[in-house]
């Protein structure tokens, strides 16, 4: 990486960082419905993986989603004006925290049912393999989601048809307030599983970007050249709840948290390596996220100012013939009812 | 205008899209190899290949999502479920997905998959076999369904399916499958959202989807025959869009309406077309609406009693004259 991308990882980490710490402000607000769930904590997860994609590859993810949209150029306008439920978010305020999308930057969301869009990916890559094009599809899930059905069906699609897909794994030891230990037999290793598929799979540090970026490589590398999927996980970890309806009471201890954040922190880290290495300065650093901050402080104004969507646009968006409606389209009738 | 069933019709849709648009592929299980559990898919595999014709595992949730996320990407997937009645494994692809990827992004993506196969019951197979789950998935505002009852609508619909830009069920009829009728050879689509007077009749409008369009048929030239009443009957061939003007402008002449659908009865489609039919032309009515629908329980393996379970001729026509008494 040359000392230009470095930097730049860095600034994206820390924009997540701060646009996730801005987010809970404006939460306890009261002005974000909903569920919000941050990924404070898992940023180097996003960074690593993502700053690899080319333009055939792409990604899609759970409801834990504001860092990867973040990592493919979405704008904290956007993005933030999506968790108020403005007209002006990336969604129109239709989808909120966990439904993110920026198709335009190959981001396909953002899904809110736990292991749904496993297969979603999977076809995403299917599309790219049958166009006859190098890329992949980065299928992001939490440890969670690894129990569902759907994961597993997926899988197995993926290996039996040689898809291009890449499983990443998530893993920050609790599926919403439950251990891992608690949900999962064989906990140890749920990459491994991988073996009953006949996949490849791998374990990753994901608090380290570079070994983040590094083994990620290779499974893209795979994707690319041999059309093979992967399954990878990244050990990672979040310092909120599962959501911010989460009190954090009952199923980790506060000592947990605080050895994560004060010891492993991936932010701290990285910043770390790149002042050893002479990348960063101080200076620059401190410049880095005040700019990130301030980006966030703005976000939020925008959010803040922009309008509600009408009560009309609540039936806009349902149908692309009810959109679009004229000669060509094949459907007629009654099809939004009173 | 050639004779050809239900089935072939079918194929024919197929056949001819797959020929007009390279992104078109069919998949499910048993499709290609088998020539499909209904012989549907029979000789595609043979005339387009291994790329566009997928045999898939048993695995609903998985190919049915994976088709979904590739429609997302410009592929056009038409997937075949051996059975209507083995969606509900893949429920959460089926609406949660394809039903509200478009309005969760506000517009930005768009999922044109079809997903066809099988609806019905009357095959003695037994109650998890023998979903019509029309309205259940019609419910959903992001989906569209289309219930063809003969083989020019089966092409017509179907084509029209593959060429929408909207996530569109096709739910077709094992027991229709070899029906025959008259299929132009040339190109054409029967929009999606426009119902059919498939008899025009002047003293009962009998409302019908599927196969109960055949079963109200054969009871109108009954009631004509026997009982000397003119019955017109609309097929409404399109659950959702629904075409409520041709109900409405039948009713409107006839005055009097019969509901008939293979469906258990609560919440069925009839349930939402008599609120129309209440709710836009109750001036118009000399009586009140009735229905005739499936006895409301699981289906029933013994074929005697599954036959009495679903709307028969007999049943029509004795609700019929209850409308009209």
């Amino acid at each position: 990486m040359t000392k230009e991308a470095k930097i730049a990882l860095y600034t994206k980490m820390a924009r997540i960082r701060h646009f996730e710490q801005r987010c809970i402000r404006i939460y306890q607000q009261g002005k974000i419905g909903g569920f919000l769930h941050l990924y404070v904590g898992q940023e180097a997860v996003a960074a690593g993986t993502i700053s690899l994609l080319g333009k055939n590859d792409h990604l899609i993810t759970g409801y834990r989603d504001h860092g990867h949209g973040l990592m493919v150029g979405m704008g904290m306008n956007e993005c933030m004006a999506e968790l108020t439920g403005k007209v002006t978010g990336c969604s129109q305020g239709k989808g909120g925290s966990m439904h993110y999308f920026a198709p335009d930057k190959n981001y396909w969301g953002g899904h809110g049912i736990v292991g749904g869009q496993a297969p979603l990916g999977t076809g995403l890559a299917y599309a790219v393999k049958y166009q006859g094009l190098k890329g992949s599809c980065l299928t992001f899930m939490g440890d969670g989601a690894v129990n569902q059905g759907a994961v597993h069906e997926a899988y197995n699609l993926a290996s039996l048809w040689d898809l291009p897909v890449i499983f990443v794994v998530e893993n920050n030891g609790y599926s919403m307030g439950t251990s891992q230990e608690r949900s999962t037999a064989h906990p140890g290793c749920l990459a491994k599983r991988a073996e009953g598929y006949n996949m490849a799979w791998d374990v990753i540090n994901g608090h380290d970007v570079y070994e983040v970026r590094a083994k990620t490589a290779l499974a893209l590398k795979r994707a690319h050249e041999e059309s093979k999927p992967t399954v990878l996980e990244i050990f990672t970890y979040r310092y909120f709840g599962h959501s911010m309806a989460d009190p954090d009471k009952t199923y980790r201890d506060k000592e947990e948290i605080k050895t994560y954040r004060d010891k492993k922190d991936p932010v701290l880290l990285f910043e770390q390596e790149l002042l050893r290495e002479k990348v960063l300065t101080p200076e620059l650093s401190q410049t880095i996220n005040d700019a990130a901050m301030a980006e966030a402080d703005k976000a939020a104004i925008f959010a803040d100012e922009s309008p509600d969507p009408t009560l009309a646009d609540i039936t806009k968006h349902i149908y692309w013939e009810e959109d679009n409606r004229g000669p060509k389209t094949t459907s007629r009738g009654t099809i939004i009812f009173e | 205008m050639a004779v050809i069933s239900y089935r072939e019709a079918l194929r024919a849709a197929m056949r001819d899209e797959l020929n007009r648009d390279k992104n078109v592929v069919i998949m499910g299980e048993e499709v290609a190899q088998f020539n499909g559990a209904y012989k549907v898919t029979e000789g595609l595999l043979k005339e387009f290949g291994p790329k566009r014709i997928v045999d898939t595992p048993i695995s609903e949730a998985g190919f049915i999502g994976l088709g979904i996320g590739a429609s997302m990407l410009g592929i056009r997937p038409v997937m075949e479920l051996m059975f209507w009645s083995f969606s509900y494994v893949a429920f959460d692809q089926i609406v949660n997905n394809a039903g509200n990827i478009r309005y969760m992004s506000g517009g930005l993506i768009n999922c044109p998959i079809v997903i066809r196969g099988p609806a019905n019951g009357g095959t003695n197979v037994g109650a998890t076999h023998s979903h019509t789950p029309e309205a259940i998935l019609a419910s959903h505002p992001g989906i569209k369904v289309v219930c063809p009852a003969t083989p020019y609508d089966a092409k017509g619909l179907l084509k029209a399916a593959i060429r929408d830009n909207d996530p569109v069920y096709v739910m077709e009829n094992t027991i229709l499958y070899n029906d025959k009728g008259e299929v132009p050879d040339e190109d054409y689509i029967v929009p999606i959202g426009v119902a059919d007077v498939k008899r025009v009749g002047t003293d009962l409008t009998i409302v019908a989807h599927g196969r109960a369009v055949i079963t109200s048929l054969k009871a109108a030239e009954i009631l004509e025959k026997d009982h000397g009443v003119s019955v017109e009957v609309v097929d409404l061939r399109s659950i959702r869009p629904l075409d409520e003007e041709t109900i409405l402008k039948s009713v409107r002449k006839t005055h009097r309406a019969l509901l008939v659908e293979e469906n258990k009865p609560f919440c069925g489609v009839d349930a939402q077309v008599a609120y129309l039919i209440q709710s836009k032309a109750f001036d118009e009515l000399d009586a009140p609406v009735h229905r005739v629908s499936s006895i409301d329980a699981p289906q029933i393996y013994c074929k005697r009693m599954e036959d009495l379970q679903m709307p028969s001729v007999e049943r029509v026509v004795a609700e019929a004259l209850k409308v009209l008494a």
